[in-house]
């Protein structure tokens, strides 16, 4: 069912820049500007009651790409799928009378919850750290601004650290710099890992083409991830109506000591 | 097989959560605790958060508490007036303490305040029980009569004022530290997830010379209607009950439960207690390792703001 989906977009895409590859003659793709087009296997993610991660591919073509520029590798195409944002806190932990205790802590605005990306390569490689920076591409070019005013930079830069290295250990953020591969000339394949944790809401694909290190195009599309049937219906439930919620937990622990005071009776 | 918890966002390995319900369900039976301050360190150490732990831990003990408050019932050994007053003080208790509960986790301090809690509890109550069935064992080798109460004596609690009568308990004591008592276990019920049986039960022996035979179904009584609140509360303000956690902890508790009874049956009343002791002990220190050895990692991460 999915390699079907896969090659369904797949031949569409090809249907999409075989006429625009046409168009472009060796040596006169800088008059025309490239375009990008993108497609997934999928707009939404269910996170069922065995929900063990999930793969995304993600197709995409080049169009009007200068054929000089694509042989000596100057394209280069990050993918990246972007979690719900939300504030962050990082807490740090010092010994105080020989026991481990939070005792400073940083609140970033708005980071993503979850971030995969893929490339082509290094993407320190694709381009400079400070044009990625303002783009905010890639785990270590994220924006991450405190909250409130902290004069201590370097404490920003340690906080900063702490938080990507977090992030990375428990797989919410992830990188494969070999992620995205060209299946042709035009056409390219990128493979993002979706880790069991992954916070559900709206997510973000975002599809970057650089041509010698300048962005140039960029697409975006969202996808779902939802919780599905009985662990939607429990979450809603419990955000949405939580007094009922809390007496239909006790209601069960009711009737399972009950029930069992009765089945294991000894008379 | 791995079932997905909805509200500790994670997925779990359901026999891990089987097997800790049945094993801690298997102890509560054998001797005759609710099993909240097992169940609520075991589900921490297993990357539960710790709010969804404790939560959920109460929500458990409602369900361990009421099977063993029915046998109590049916013997005649659950005093419900002396059970109602502990429950006065129990539900202000577990109120202020959901009170305490939320804003120690706006502050970030809630996990280490737990941790503290279960340690210095459980290492306090753990060692005085050690001692005393250390010395029944003793005085059970001398044969000399193991004398628990002693009736004729006298302490500050018997001279407060607000007496009542309680007829099943056939004791005559003053309302204040009955509440009193009721109103600290109800606060640990909300911060710790603890049903407080360990605790209440020898503070009404020895405290409140309230006679044995009661107090076990007495405890029990009250711990249902302070956990079902706390569960409620916890439900209504953290958002933080995991119904599919605790439903299997429960299914597994009550059936492991009715086995630690016939092993328990088996054993002497200060065999057992002295066993109860070492793992209420060992538990404790565990969990005193966890706050002194260092972290590793000492940074960690939380979505949400400070204001939360």
């Amino acid at each position: 069912m999915r390699t079907l989906l896969h090659t369904v977009s797949l031949a569409f895409l090809l249907g999409l820049c075989q006429p625009a590859l046409a168009q472009v003659p060796l040596g006169q793709a800088s008059t025309v500007k490239e375009g990008l087009e993108i497609g997934a296997s999928t707009s939404e993610i269910a996170i069922t009651s065995d929900f063990r991660g999930a793969d995304l591919t993600i197709f995409g073509a080049l169009n009007n790409a200068d054929e000089l520029f694509l042989a000596i590798g100057q394209y280069d195409v990050v993918v990246t799928l972007e979690g719900p944002k939300d504030y962050a806190t990082v807490r740090k932990k010092e010994r105080v009378l020989g026991i481990w205790m939070n005792t400073q802590s940083m609140t970033f605005e708005q980071v993503p919850e979850s971030y995969s990306l893929a490339s082509t390569r290094q993407i320190d490689n694709i381009d400079q750290p400070t044009s990625l920076n303002n783009i905010g591409v890639g785990i270590d070019h994220l924006a991450l601004n405190p909250v409130g005013y902290i004069p201590n930079s370097g404490l920003i830069g340690e906080f900063r650290e702490a938080y990507r290295r977090l992030k990375l250990s428990n797989g919410l953020y992830q990188r494969d710099t070999d992620g995205v591969r060209f299946v042709s000339t035009s056409l390219f394949r990128a493979s993002l890992r979706l880790p069991a944790n992954i916070p559900d809401g709206m997510h973000m694909v975002r599809a970057y083409l650089f041509k010698s290190g300048q962005l140039i195009v960029q697409r975006e599309l969202p996808l779902r991830v939802v919780k599905t049937g009985i662990e939607q219906a429990i979450t809603d439930a419990a955000h949405e109506r939580p007094i009922a919620y809390g007496f239909f937990c006790v209601l069960i622990a009711v009737i399972t000591g009950w029930g069992a005071s009765l089945i294991f009776r000894k008379d | 097989m791995t079932v997905y918890l909805p509200i500790a966002e994670l997925s779990v390995n359901i026999f891990i959560i089987l097997g800790m319900g049945a094993a801690v369900g298997f102890l509560s039976g054998m001797f005759g605790v609710g099993g909240g301050f097992l169940i609520t360190p075991l589900l921490i150490f297993y990357n539960i958060p710790p709010v969804v732990a404790v939560a959920t831990g109460a929500n458990q003990v409602v369900a361990s508490s009421i099977s063993g408050a029915i046998t109590h019932f049916r013997r005649g050994t659950l005093d419900m007036k002396l059970g109602t007053v502990l429950l006065v003080g129990g539900l202000a208790g577990a109120s202020v303490g959901i009170w305490i509960f939320s804003w120690l986790r706006r502050l970030g301090q809630l996990d280490l305040l737990i941790s503290i809690l279960y340690v210095v509890l459980l290492s306090t109550i753990g060692a005085l029980m050690l001692q005393e069935s250390l010395r029944a064992m003793r005085r059970a080798k001398q044969n000399q009569p193991v004398a628990l109460k002693r009736p004729g004596q006298h302490i500050w609690v018997h001279r407060l004022p607000l007496k009542m009568r309680f007829k099943k308990s056939k004791i005559y004591l003053s309302a204040i530290p009955v509440v009193a008592l009721g109103f600290g276990i109800g606060v640990l019920t909300s911060i710790m997830g603890v049903g407080g049986g360990f605790i209440m039960v020898p503070a009404m022996i020895y405290l409140l010379r309230i006679p044995t035979n009661v107090v076990v179904g007495t405890s029990l009584f009250q711990i249902i209607f302070v956990t079902a609140y706390t569960t409620m509360v916890q439900a209504a303000t953290n958002y933080s009950v995991d119904i599919v956690l605790a439903t299997i902890l429960m299914v597994a508790g009550v059936i492991g439960a009715q086995y630690g009874v016939r092993v328990g049956q088996k054993l002497r009343g200060e065999q057992l207690r002295a066993l109860l002791a070492l793992l209420v002990l060992a538990v404790g220190i565990r969990l005193a390792i966890g706050l002194v050895v260092t972290p590793d990692d000492i940074y960690s991460v939380a979505v949400g703001g400070l204001s939360y």
